[in-house]
């Protein structure tokens, strides 16, 4: 956990169990617990989808691009996911 | 029977005594607490963050599994560009809507001289044809049309709702007092008749130039062919002058070609700048009590004083002084000014400048204010007529001038020789300005009808839109951008109509690295 953390433009790093709730977190409450929630609906409906279209196949990583940072996910098989926030300068 | 002992006892206690007292606390308080149920989520984290030998199972594996994936994607992120310069527009769908409506509005009120075809021109962008240039208005003033006035100048009011335009005549030079007009159009206003301005203003003479107050929304300055300079008030539907040179031995004398508001010192006021082509700038302030202008400074350029850059040999022939065609003030620098002449010179100018004008005897005014001679720094001579300057409104040294050569020059205010020579059209420029929202983007309008729009982010030289007739087209004489409603471009034409554009959002949002593309132009050496 430390070697993501000490990435570049690393802002923390969140993980999640297979219910939506945070076990490891180097954030502050408040926002693991916004963001834990929040990804995790929308982890379920991203693989879902994936999983709809094709039961072989299966989400491996999620990428979310916004104005201000992106949020990468990588869901574990036991439905843990990781995510790390990367802070991004705005041109 | 005798009672003979009788008795009679008595007893008495002693008197109780009783006193009643009060007690009265004087500052009551109450006090309670409670605790609340902590937040679920929250406990559950905090337990399991206490108990950090109770991993879950299968976490570590996971860690160990997901690490090395995180950290390439980390890695190829921080050294990725793939996403530099990229903007998400999520306007674009409303836009075309939009644009639907206002055609089809035109439609509903069955203008019979308008067609789709002319509404919705086909526009070349990147060589491929897409409609997102569409016409929105189409204005003309009946009385105008008939005599065959062309519309000399258009300009916006600071709310961005109101266009007026001036008519007059471009293609002759003679005197005439043949009656002209100035009309506005209100452009947001519902029932909009583009064949009936909402406001028309006779004028005796042809208007050369007009130019909305900066903060004011009802005041227009004219420029006037016999050289008077006047202020309209729109609000005003009666008697709607406001104030005018009148005669007197200091005005102009020659056409006034070009009027601009400029700040004075006194915040909030501005003064009436009005060039002519006898080659005098002058300065008026607005005196309303007898509604006239008063000459605050006045400007001769005079051919002999003309600061001589290395490259120029002109030779002063014919006339002395500086016939000026165009004037932009510099939105940078209060002081500063330039001009464009009917010979081609092209002038940096001074507003403090303090050198006296050597007029001629033929040309002087008697006594009155001393004439100032401004210029301070001379450009490399053109070998047309300059129609138009326009300073851009991003960058304190870049300008650009147009002329009858058909050539869009784009000048540093630091070097005499321009830094780059656009080839705009075949035919006249007549007008040119830079976007009020994009810092590399202008448009010129042309003697063939179009207007050309330039986007010198671009490689190529060769227009970014071209927007208005096919060739063969009126000339079109001016245009406008709207500095409030960014996505509006008013264009006057010769054969008397005034166009309004509505730009898509490619010709109006600024890029996130045009700004440095600008410095960087500016910084550039001339060839």
């Amino acid at each position: 956990m430390s070697r993501i953390q000490g990435q570049k433009g690393v802002q923390g790093i969140i993980i999640v169990n297979a219910e939506g709730i945070p076990i490891k977190t180097t954030m502050d409450n408040s926002t693991t617990v916004q963001y834990a929630g929040l990804i995790h609906q929308l982890v379920m409906k991203a693989r879902s989808t994936i999983r709809d279209v094709d039961p072989q196949n299966d989400l491996t990583f999620l990428r979310i691009r916004s104005k201000k940072n992106e949020i990468m996910i990588a869901p574990g098989k036991r439905t843990i996911l990781l995510q790390t926030l990367l802070q991004r300068g705005l041109q | 029977m005798c009672v003979s002992h009788s008795f009679q006892r008595g007893c008495q206690t002693k008197a109780v005594s009783s006193a009643e007292a009060e007690v009265q606390t004087v500052h009551p308080t109450v006090n309670s607490s409670q605790t609340e149920p902590q937040d679920q989520l929250t406990e559950h984290l905090l337990t399991y963050l206490t108990q950090q030998e109770a991993e879950p199972p299968g976490l570590k594996d996971f860690l160990d599994r997901v690490e090395a994936m995180v950290i390439r994607e980390l890695a190829k992120n921080a050294k990725s560009h793939a996403f530099d310069g990229y903007q998400v527009n999520w306007e674009e769908e409303t836009q075309l809507v939009s644009q639907r409506a206002a055609v089809l509005n035109i439609h509903n009120d069955d203008f019979s001289s308008l067609s789709l075809s002319q509404n919705v021109l086909p526009l070349k962008y990147n060589g491929v044809f897409v409609s997102q240039v569409s016409c929105l208005h189409c204005l003309q003033d009946p009385s105008a049309q008939e005599k065959g006035l062309h519309v000399t100048s258009v300009s916006w009011n600071c709310t961005g709702s109101v266009v007026a335009c001036a008519y007059g005549r471009i293609d002759d030079g003679d005197w005439s007092t043949e009656a002209s007009y100035v009309c506005t159009w209100n452009v947001d206003r519902r029932g909009l008749n583009p064949k009936q301005p909402d406001l028309v203003i006779d004028v005796g003479t042809a208007v050369m130039a007009i130019s909305f107050h900066p903060s004011r929304p009802s005041l227009i300055a004219g420029g006037l062919y016999s050289g008077d300079v006047v202020v309209w008030d729109t609000s005003k539907s009666q008697d709607s002058l406001m104030a005018q040179t009148g005669m007197s031995a200091q005005s102009h004398r020659e056409p006034v070609y070009q009027v601009a508001w400029v700040p004075q010192e006194k915040r909030g006021e501005f003064g009436v700048l009005s060039a002519c082509s006898g080659g005098m700038v002058l300065l008026w302030s607005l005196d309303l009590d007898p509604g006239t202008l008063v000459l605050q400074a006045g400007y001769a350029l005079i051919t002999q004083q003309v600061p001589q850059s290395s490259s120029s040999h002109t030779k002063a022939r014919g006339s002395s002084h500086v016939g000026i065609t165009s004037l932009a003030l510099a939105p940078w620098d209060p002081d500063t000014f330039l001009v464009g002449s009917e010979g081609g010179l092209l002038l940096r100018c001074s507003f403090s400048s303090q050198t006296p004008a050597a007029v001629p005897p033929s040309l002087d005014q008697g006594p009155g204010l001393a004439l100032k001679a401004p210029a301070v720094f001379s450009f490399r001579p053109r070998r047309s007529p300059i129609h138009a300057v326009s300073c851009s409104p991003f960058h304190r040294n870049l300008f650009l001038s147009v002329g009858t050569d058909g050539l869009a020059h784009l000048h540093s205010l630091l070097q005499a020789g321009p830094l780059q020579s656009l080839r705009v059209a075949d035919a006249y420029v007549f007008d040119v300005s830079w976007s009020p929202t994009r810092p590399l983007v202008f448009a010129a309008a042309t003697g063939q009808g179009v207007v050309q729009i330039f986007d010198l982010g671009r490689t190529s030289v060769r227009p970014a839109a071209t927007i208005g007739q096919s060739a063969g087209g009126a000339a079109a004489t001016c245009l406008a951008f709207n500095a409030t409603h960014t996505g509006l471009l008013a264009v006057g034409s010769m054969d008397g109509t005034l166009n309004v554009w509505r730009l898509s959002s490619d010709l109006t949002q600024q890029g996130p690295r045009e700004m440095a593309q600008l410095e960087r132009l500016a910084n550039e050496v001339a060839g």
